[in-house]
């Protein structure tokens, strides 16, 4: 930080010359890529549409309202259904990704020339498929339904899972281990007293935070079919029922806050 | 004398034994009800095992150089979505997240700051963007005002915690003095949190990717139209070599993002 010498008095300035200039060049860089970016996009865009698009959304949100409230009754089971796609989803998930996870942590894996780098293969490809494209590949598969719902979220959730088990699998204390070694334990002892009490914490959290963000995508994996109060919601825009779209999109708000509320509650009880 | 023998035990992982055998019996009725009330058509999966391994082997081999102009104008178009969208997220969240940081803001601003946080975080990506692709038309301005919308859920929350957690004594030491309020937040509480600013806005960008691969299915522009004309021309093995090119890049985004989030820390 300079201070630099005016004729007759000094100033502070944040950064030295330098440093500024780096700082504009930045700035310049970035806005030229941004309006760039920006013009390949409006080059695509029919402007008449986004101007207009004030009248359509007013126009829509005078279809929606006043909801169609007697339709919530219908919406009971595609929202049990929902629950069951992100709880069941989650327990697949989170049980393929344990041995994943120890498989691909760089202090357990059994050998690290092949196994290792298949289990962080399995990890990534799960992570980088989004579950409503595992849904469109499962519904053609399975079958539209629950079941599409459940494996896309089973699927998706063993990257997520996986990864950050076998970050918290890395980052144990080895002389507890090194204790429990010392006391003539085998292998198979060592995970039970040594390890799998240091990584609970962690993988509670995770399948607790993985349940939360699977309620959101269980209500989106039945646009394409598999299942859900996404279903409900493909079919009423389909029709053009508004005001019944307006119903299923508090049924999703609601649904997200409570599953909010429930993990805050369970974290604080158990944490 | 007695033979007893001193037997060591684990303990249990729920001390009262009550809690534990109710815990069990609602967990079993869960799954009970479960399994009773979802209806899983076994006649249709043993029909659908045979038409899934027609399907798997349709993808195969992967076709990317018939149809490789679309896949690239695909990720192309994908690739400024998600640099414009992200910078003009972050944009809108700061404002946001300086509004829901409780030690900032006055209650009223807090309040409508975290309902908008909330307000973008319970809507998926895809719903939002089947709306804005209604209100605005296909293509990828739809899509880049839903990431838009989206960033600032995840960003203004995760920022916000963030300026939450400063030092206080140095925000203090800015204030003493005699700054204005903008000089505040720009010299006291802003260097405090930059770091975190950089490496969320890298993992947004990450993030903003992989979502524009799913909205272009509802017509939000990008790969994930690709990939969708492809499944609805039944060109699977065109669908494959826009799947294998998703997860490529989505692997080389994160692997460099992550790595230059370790630098930055």
């Amino acid at each position: 930080m300079p201070i630099i010498k005016q004729k007759d008095y000094k100033t502070w300035k944040k950064f030295d010359r330098k440093r500024d200039l780096q700082n504009w060049l930045c700035w310049f860089l970035g806005t030229l890529i941004f309006s760039f970016c920006f013009g390949l996009i409006s080059s695509k865009t029919i402007w008449f549409y986004v101007f207009d698009s004030h009248n359509e959304a007013l126009d829509l949100l005078g279809r929606m309202f006043p909801p169609e409230t007697n339709y919530f009754l219908t919406l009971i089971k595609p929202i049990w259904d929902t629950l069951n796609i992100a709880t069941i989803g989650t327990t697949i998930g989170t049980l393929i990704a344990i041995p994943l996870a120890f498989l691909s942590a760089n202090n357990t894996t059994p050998s690290k020339k092949f196994l290792r780098p298949l289990a962080l293969f399995c990890i990534v490809s799960s992570r980088s498929i989004n579950s409503v494209i595992w849904a469109l590949l499962l519904v053609a598969v399975v079958g539209p339904g629950v079941l599409a719902g459940i494996i896309a979220i089973g699927l998706r959730s063993i990257g997520f899972c996986g990864k950050l088990l076998y970050e918290a699998i890395e980052e144990i204390d080895e002389n507890q281990i090194e204790a429990i070694e010392a006391t003539g334990a085998n292998k198979a002892q060592i995970m039970t007293f040594g390890i799998v009490p240091q990584i609970l914490p962690a993988f509670t959290s995770i399948s607790i935070y993985r349940w939360d963000i699977n309620i959101r995508e269980a209500t989106i994996v039945g646009l394409v079919g598999a299942g859900g109060i996404g279903i409900e919601l493909d079919a009423q825009i389909g029709d053009l029922a508004w005001a019944k779209v307006s119903v299923i999109l508090l049924a999703i708000v609601v649904a997200v806050v409570f599953s909010e509320w429930i993990t805050a509650k369970i974290r604080r009880f158990i944490l | 004398m007695n033979d007893k023998k001193v037997i060591w035990k684990r303990k249990p992982l729920i001390k009262n034994r009550l809690l534990r055998i109710g815990l069990i019996l609602l967990i079993s009725t869960y799954l009970l009800s479960v399994f009773l009330t979802t209806e899983i058509d076994w006649q249709r999966i043993l029909e659908g095992i045979p038409r899934g391994k027609n399907f798997i082997f349709a993808f195969f081999p992967p076709d990317f150089i018939t149809r490789s102009d679309e896949i690239l104008a695909g990720i192309f178009e994908s690739l400024w979505m998600t640099i414009v969208a992200t910078i003009v997220g972050i944009l809108i969240s700061i404002p946001v997240s300086l509004g829901a940081a409780k030690n900032i803001a006055p209650k009223f601003v807090y309040f409508l700051s975290r309902g908008v946080i909330t307000l973008s975080r319970s809507f998926q990506e895809v719903i939002l963007a089947i709306f804005f692709v209604k209100l605005m038309g296909f293509g990828p301005f739809a899509g880049m005002v839903t990431l838009s919308l989206s960033t600032i859920g995840f960003f203004a929350k995760l920022l916000s915690e963030d300026i939450e957690d400063i030092n206080k004594s140095q925000a203090e030491a800015i204030k003493s003095t005699g700054s204005s309020w903008f000089q505040w937040v720009n010299y006291g509480v802003q260097p405090q949190v930059m770091p975190r600013f950089i490496g969320l806005s890298l993992y947004r960008l990450d993030i903003n990717f992989r979502e524009s691969a799913v909205i272009g299915i509802v017509g939000g522009g990008g790969i994930g139209s690709t990939l969708n004309t492809a499944f609805d021309r039944y060109e699977f093995e065109t669908a494959a070599a826009v799947l294998i090119v998703i997860i490529s890049i989505v692997m080389i985004v994160e692997y460099t993002s992550s790595h230059l989030r370790k630098l930055i820390k």
